[in-house]
């Protein structure tokens, strides 16, 4: 018999400051040792029902419930926050910001230290529960000497140190890069599969999560149910492109060469889903009917560097011997794991540091002697976080800023301003205030307020980092369309359907090096390159080594192509 | 990256083996005591005790060579200072008046004023080999568990250690945003006018507020729930009991407290005084 764990019973929440509420009608159980994802795009309402069941609803965010909500039968409302923190263990997504401790032991330690549990106990069981997530070795270290990955891995043990029996990770998968993702992916799944412990994923990555086991699927529209169901259900229906979730690649290969998904195929992970004679005949022909290559057009260099050198002591480069060239008109990726040297090479192009060694050539003339704020007339640098860009009231007031500082004033001001945000699409919120943004929409401001300055160049840090499927296209197909008006783009991505679908061609940095300047899709079909950058092989290159069709290189080369003509119409 | 500064380390020595709270009291005595006593005898002495204790401390240069020449800088002006502001303090407080040469006009030399000068120097001299010991041999985990122990509420107790932990943080958040401000053309060095740079700075110093106020957000429910606050108390992973040698600290220090307020007051002068009355 399955023992209800998590019960919304007509259960609403609208928080204190909002006038419509964000969940309504929740009629959803939850079973003892189940591992359910719930996934939904953003605004969809999943992380306010995350934080109904850990109780930052309503201790930590104030509003109104209606219905019921029993955690383990007891009623939501009747428990504080810390009686629920008993029952409901919390990984939250930003994994730096919720590293409270010094060190990586006091970190997991810090619950019982709360409950009072003595010293000499608690070392024993944050030993066990470092164990358990593989972070041992790490005890003392600082958060500052850990990557991503290990920090999450950290809080998870701090999580499980104190034994609850609800695991919720709210989004896991946002800050880390595929190959980290997946290893987390790896240790949820692990640690779910002890029968007293039932995990609830919160999470748009939809392929990455069903690379681990997941019994039930949520799905989240706005602020509804719209769905429970399984995996090979979901995969098999129409809700994906409905609710704005992107479907895995593998599947959208096998749609491509026209196969019907069905739940009996086991579509829901590459290594099940069935592949007959049916389907491999389709994915033949399908290929078959695909061109050869196509050969590059030669560009025109607007940025290139020279075997550039850096290092902040002269014994240990950051940068080694790196040559680059980038084409007018390019889009262009770049990508390798923390540490790699892809933001001390931004910092290079727009004149933080200088070269050690080499040169930065700028339409073919050295930039050597050029300052930062002249280099800013041609090249443009817009960062992951618009909250980090933003300083100024008003969209207009944060556009103008940098013309202003220029000496621009008077008409010519409010035209360019114009100019730029007509292209953002942000002219009728010109004057909004920016706190009333979207996070979709801030970042445009920041895009808006570089474009301004009439850049030759854009560098963008992490374009689409923490956006959904929807505003993910949204703001890629922007970037698109500045790109083919003219403006070279330069992208620092760890998302790897980012390259497969938009980029020129991709750059690979590790150790300072760079490996690797290829296309896309040889990038992604290269397992060494894969590893050394911590990205993942995608799915489709493992569905066409499975299905045996063609050359497994090639397959991704003209999914990739097929992919781009699709999306282009 | 730059060089860690002024941060502890972890060495093997008697002093890292001392606790924080004991650390703390005996450097607030320690301040105290050096701040009262003007007498010669008694600050060499505690001056020597402070290099005696940082040879014991085995504590790298490096690590401290930077503030050390800031320190020794500004010493440096507050000497210069005083002489400036007060050339006769000397003359005051001891009486007598044995000029060495004349400037000009009431500036002159005196053995007076350079020996109260030369009392000042060895005050900041034996205060600030402790300060930089405590900074750089206390372990900050451990420091907020000492905190509390001596009686300060567990909440701030941990309000020092969290700041600890997110200071390196917003540091490089404030690289960050004044990288991309800069990357805007918003210059902030002297090649700018004075009012458009502090028009500048506020560029980079609104989006630095408004993300750490983001930061607090996160940390403080991730804090919630992980059920701090809760109780009255709460216990420390890496609290240490105190052990034999804390307690020789402890005694060591309250002894050169009265040492020194023996030596400094029993001719009924905090001034140790030199000079023969020469009427």
């Amino acid at each position: 018999m399955k023992k209800p764990i998590i019960e919304f019973e007509n259960f609403g929440f609208q928080y204190r400051a909002q006038a419509a509420p964000t969940l309504q009608d929740i009629n959803l159980t939850l079973y003892e040792g189940e591992t359910v994802l719930i996934v939904g795009p953003s605004g969809s309402g999943k992380s306010t029902l995350a934080h109904c069941i850990n109780g930052l609803v309503p201790f930590f965010y104030p509003g109104t419930m209606t219905g019921s909500l029993r955690i383990q039968g007891k009623e939501q409302r009747s428990l504080s926050i810390f009686q629920l923190s008993e029952l409901v263990g919390t990984v939250l997504q930003d994994p730096d910001g919720q590293f409270v401790g010094l060190t990586v032991a006091e970190d997991i330690a810090f619950k019982l230290e709360n409950k009072n549990v003595p010293q000499a106990e608690m070392i024993g069981k944050v030993a066990a529960a470092a164990e358990a997530v593989d972070i041992l070795a790490q005890l003392r270290s600082s958060p500052h000497e850990l990557s991503g990955g290990q920090k999450q891995r950290t809080t998870l043990g701090g999580v499980l140190v104190d034994d609850v029996g609800i695991l919720l990770f709210d989004e896991p998968l946002a800050n880390l890069d595929p190959r980290t993702g997946k290893s987390a992916i790896e240790l949820i799944e692990r640690i779910g599969s002890r029968p007293d412990k039932t995990v609830i994923v919160i999470e748009h990555r939809l392929e990455d999560v069903l690379h681990g086991r997941v019994d039930r699927i949520v799905v989240m529209h706005e602020g509804r149910i719209r769905a429970d169901l399984t995996p090979g259900e979901l995969l098999s229906s129409d809700l994906l492109a409905e609710t704005g979730i992107r479907e895995p690649l593998y599947i959208t290969a096998l749609k491509y060469a026209g196969c019907r998904i069905t739940p009996d195929g086991r579509p829901e992970h590459i290594d099940s889903v069935r592949l007959d004679d049916g389907v491999i005949g389709k994915l033949k022909s399908w290929y078959e009917s695909q061109d050869r290559e196509e050969i590059p057009e030669e560009r025109e260099a607007v940025l290139e560097l020279e075997q550039v050198d850096f290092g902040y002591d002269a014994d240990r480069l950051i940068l080694r011997d790196v040559s680059l060239r980038i084409g007018q008109g390019e889009m262009v990726s770049i990508v390798g794991k923390n540490g790699a040297g892809k933001s001390t090479l931004s910092k290079l192009i727009c004149g933080f540091h200088h070269p050690g060694r080499g040169r930065i050539l700028f339409r073919g003339r050295d930039m050597r002697g050029d300052t930062i704020k002249e280099r800013s007339r041609h090249i443009g640098y817009v960062m992951q976080n618009p909250n980090q860009m933003i300083s100024k009231g008003t969209v207009f007031e944060e556009t103008a800023f940098g013309l202003q500082v220029r000496g621009v004033s008077g008409e010519e001001l409010k035209e360019r301003v114009f100019a730029a945000l007509r292209i953002c699409g942000l002219y009728e919120f010109r004057n909004w205030p920016i706190s009333a943004l979207s996070f979709g929409q801030k970042k445009r401001v920041t895009i808006a307020s570089i474009l301004v300055m009439k850049p030759d160049v854009l560098i963008l840090d992490e374009p689409t980092a923490g956006q959904d499927y929807r505003h993910y296209n949204e703001m890629m197909e922007f970037l698109l369309e500045l790109n083919r008006g003219g403006i070279t783009v330069i992208m620092i991505t760890h998302d790897m359907h980012l390259m497969m679908e938009y980029a020129h061609r991709t750059i690979v940095l590790a150790d300072g090096r760079k490996i690797a300047d290829d296309r896309p899709a040889a990038i992604l079909t290269d397992p060494a390159v894969v590893a050394t950058a911590n990205l993942k092989e995608t799915s489709v290159y493992e569905l066409a080594r499975r299905a045996g069709v063609g050359e497994p290189k090639e397959f991704v080369r003209r999914f990739i192509a097929y992919d781009r003509r699709i999306r282009a119409r | 990256m730059k060089a860690k500064m002024l941060t502890y380390t972890r060495l093997e020595s008697p002093i890292h083996r001392l606790t924080g709270a004991v650390k703390l009291i005996f450097f607030a005595l320690w301040s105290v005591t050096a701040m009262i006593t003007y007498d010669t005898r008694s600050l060499l002495a505690m001056f020597l005790f402070g290099l005696v204790m940082f040879k014991i401390s085995k504590v790298k240069f490096r690590d401290y060579s930077f503030v050390l020449y800031l320190i020794l800088f500004f010493m440096l002006l507050n000497q210069l200072a005083v002489y400036l502001f007060s050339p006769a303090e000397g003359v005051k407080i001891y009486g007598t008046s044995h000029e060495w040469f004349h400037i000009a006009g009431r500036y002159n030399v005196t053995w007076e004023q350079l020996f109260y000068q030369f009392n000042i120097l060895l005050k900041y001299f034996t205060v600030i080999p402790m300060a930089l010991l405590f900074l750089l041999t206390t372990d900050p985990s451990e420091f907020a568990a000492s905190l509390n122990r001596v009686g300060v509420s567990y909440r701030i107790a941990y309000a020092v250690s969290i700041a600890m932990r997110y200071i390196p943080d917003i540091q490089r958040d404030f690289h960050n945003i004044s990288f991309a401000a800069q990357a805007r053309g918003i210059d902030m060095s002297k090649k700018e006018k004075l009012g458009a740079r502090i028009k500048n700075v506020s560029a980079v110093l609104m989006p630095l507020i408004l993300t750490s106020l983001q930061r607090i957000e996160t940390v403080s429910a991730a804090m919630e729930l992980r059920a701090f606050g809760h109780g009255r108390t709460r216990t420390w992973y890496n609290a240490r009991p105190f052990g034999k040698a804390d307690f020789a600290a402890l005694a060591i220090i309250v002894a050169i407290l009265a040492g020194s307020m023996l030596l400094t007051f029993h001719d009924g002068s905090r001034f140790y005084n030199i000079f023969e009355r020469t009427e």
